[in-house]
């Protein structure tokens, strides 16, 4: 148990490490990058494992006792979240291995993305506010290098926004840690939580929290600090998309959801209001954003944002029912988007092309493919039986039942915008003929042999490396739908552990309190 | 840069400067030091070195590519925490080691200072790694 909580931290250091000592063998680097991330994974799953039952590990790094030294802690909520990350990491580097040119990968690509998945991992694990700063640097100064590595013009005008704002949120981040530490005199958790009930008027408690909703808001792009997002997302390759996509703003929604179930309780009469208008103005401007855009990645870019507004629901309601939803969802959003990024990257790697308009046809030439999408885009637009309906279901039920009429209202209207985008993308990329191809079939063998020039062939072991981990993706949101019930559990516990942090402080600090 | 007196000064005091790196590394434990400043130095001893005499004879002054060393202090910092996991505390937790030696008497050997040298180590490669890439650059531009 000692070693199995670092390990999640571990496992990619040393991956990263590793792999920068044996860096002029691209051989090596694959296969450690793949070994890294199947020991992440099962990590992961034993972590999961060791949580299920409702218990909360906790690792004093160093021995120093809790609240001075450093813990790591594990409830199911964060174990959850950890088996997210191995397994969005994992299929990510597998697409990779195809997807990523060799210029990248000289330059370190594998390493970086080990260390990012170790802030990742560190962010979830922390049971500290100082060491969740330090993590999401550890992460965000990976995510600055594979934003720009390769050096391509365009990735350079998205970094710099990605930058400035992550930069200016990590200020903000630190100064509210600082007034929190001087008025309580503890960043620790559980101590946090176990104060934070008895001073309800309180101004540097008040600050601390504000700064924390715009510093985690700007790391989550949430309604009014989206705009970097979609400015940078699409700019790297597709797997580094992808992996943003499905990791770092989950960390922001994470840490929202953290801090403001368990520390920032004293004044939910002001906090529960605000969550509602952000929620539900981030999935109004980010499905507005996707609905005009017609340039998949910088769709499926606006979507993220839409998707941070349903997870906010969580915050909005405030009841175990809508928290458990907004894990849910999490989760759900997490991989289906991730597969969503991946069917866009296997689009750009046969046509060279995302443009919505320039492209179409792939529902003949690749039908496996359009299989894949169509199951992802209905999954995250929320029809049954996949994993995206009960994710909206909870919420909005949820939301119904806590009076919230408006933001359930706009939580069902945006899901069909949501249907109308994905139908978009249907329609222009796999449905319609290629805009390419000469009309009429007078000259069929010009025909086909000019679309044969255009269209890149994949070796059959790239096209594997490419489908295997989108397939997985696809069948786990699949599996999250039949087995709802089953997960909902987890989600349901994972709640209760956040709304009521009597285990944790226990856990973690020890003895009854 | 070619003057006369950076490229002697270079020469004698960048020795000097790596060793007092090393002062500030042992004298870390106690007091005011340790292996990120000491680091810091070692690495302005050696961008110096480059300084005075161009990049291609700093490395190899420097004879390790600063990369490897980033990983190896990494390496090192990490296999600190093993130690105790050994002895069943949990991971990072300081063991110490009071070897009995002619002359000195008790010495308390730790893993704090093991970690502060993968520390010192990694903080070289880094800032190395870093340094050298832009002086690289730089004389690829002019």
């Amino acid at each position: 148990m000692n070693l199995l909580l670092v390990a999640p931290i571990l496992i990619p250091l040393v991956a990263a490490v590793l792999s920068m000592l044996l860096r002029t063998s691209q051989r090596a680097q694959q296969s450690i990058a793949v070994i890294g991330g199947m020991g992440m994974l099962t990590s992961a799953i034993s972590l999961l494992d060791a949580a299920a039952d409702g218990s909360i590990q906790v690792l004093r790094l160093g021995d120093w006792p809790a609240p001075f030294g450093i813990v790591l802690v594990v409830d199911l909520f964060s174990a959850l979240m950890l088996l997210l990350t191995a397994v969005i990491g994992l299929a990510v580097i597998v697409y990779s291995l195809a997807a990523i040119d060799l210029p990248r990968r000289r330059f370190g690509y594998f390493p970086l993305v080990h260390v990012l998945l170790m802030g990742v991992s560190g962010a979830f694990l922390t049971g500290d506010l100082f060491n969740l700063f330090v993590w999401f640097e550890v992460m965000l100064i990976a995510s600055f290098v594979l934003l720009v590595l390769g050096g391509e013009q365009k990735q350079l005008q998205g970094a710099v926004k990605y930058v400035t704002l992550n930069l200016l949120a990590s200020a903000m981040f630190l100064i509210g840690t600082g007034l929190l530490y001087g008025k309580t005199g503890t960043l620790n958790l559980a101590s946090l939580a176990m104060l934070s009930g008895t001073d309800a008027e309180n101004a540097a408690l008040n600050v601390s929290a504000v700064l924390f909703l715009a510093s985690f808001g700007i790391k989550a792009a949430v309604f009014p600090f989206f705009f970097w997002l979609p400015d940078s997302y699409h700019v790297p390759p597709v797997p580094v998309t992808a992996l943003f996509s499905g990791l770092l703003t989950k960390v922001g929604i994470y840490a929202l959801m953290r801090t403001f179930s368990m520390v920032f309780v004293h004044d939910t009469d002001f906090t529960r209001p605000l969550f509602v208008v952000l929620a539900a103005m981030t999935m109004i401007t980010g499905v507005i954003g996707a609905v005009a855009q017609g340039e998949m990645r910088r769709l499926l870019s606006f979507h993220i944002v839409s998707q941070i507004g349903y997870a906010l629901i969580g915050l909005a309601v405030f009841t175990p029912l809508a928290l458990s939803g907004a894990i849910y969802f999490t989760l759900h959003v997490a991989i289906a988007k991730t597969a969503l990024f991946l069917v866009a990257g296997y689009v750009l790697a046969v046509r060279g092309d995302t443009t919505l308009k320039n492209i179409g046809g792939l529902l003949r030439s690749a039908p496996l493919l359009t299989a894949l999408f169509l199951l992802a885009a209905i999954s995250l637009a929320g029809l049954p039986p996949f994993s995206g309906f009960f994710a909206k279901f909870a919420l909005v039920k949820a939301g119904l039942d806590a009076g919230e009429f408006l933001l359930a209202a706009v939580a069902l209207a945006v899901g069909v915008l949501t249907l109308f985008s994905m139908m978009k993308i249907w329609n222009e990329v796999f449905w319609k003929d290629d805009p390419n191809a000469p009309a009429g079939d007078a000259s069929e063998a010009s025909a086909s042999s000019a679309a044969a020039a255009r269209i890149t062939p994949l070796t059959s072991s790239a096209r594997l490396l490419y489908i295997l981990p989108l397939a997985c993706l696809v069948l786990l949101t699949v599996i999250m739908g039949i087995a709802a019930q089953g997960v909902f559990e987890w989600t349901d516990a994972a709640a209760r552990q956040l709304l009521e942090p009597e285990q944790y402080i226990r856990a973690v600090l020890g003895g009854p309190q | 840069m070619s003057s006369v007196i950076l490229r002697i000064a270079a020469r004698s005091l960048t020795p000097l400067l790596s060793l007092a790196s090393l002062f500030l590394l042992l004298r870390g434990h106690n007091a005011p030091g340790g292996g990120f400043i000491g680091g810091l130095l070692a690495a302005s001893a050696i961008a110096f070195y480059a300084m005075a005499l161009g990049p291609a004879p700093a490395r190899r002054w420097l004879r390790i590519v600063p990369r490897t060393l980033l990983a190896v202090g990494l390496l090192v910092a990490l296999s600190a925490g093993l130690p105790a996991l050994i002895a069943g505390r949990p991971f990072l937790t300081g063991m110490w080691w009071h070897p009995e030696l002619p002359f000195i008497g008790s010495l308390p050997l730790g893993t704090p200072l093991w970690f502060d040298l993968g520390v010192y180590l990694a903080v070289i490669g880094f800032v190395l790694t870093i340094f050298f890439a832009l002086v690289e650059a730089e004389g690829e531009g002019g």
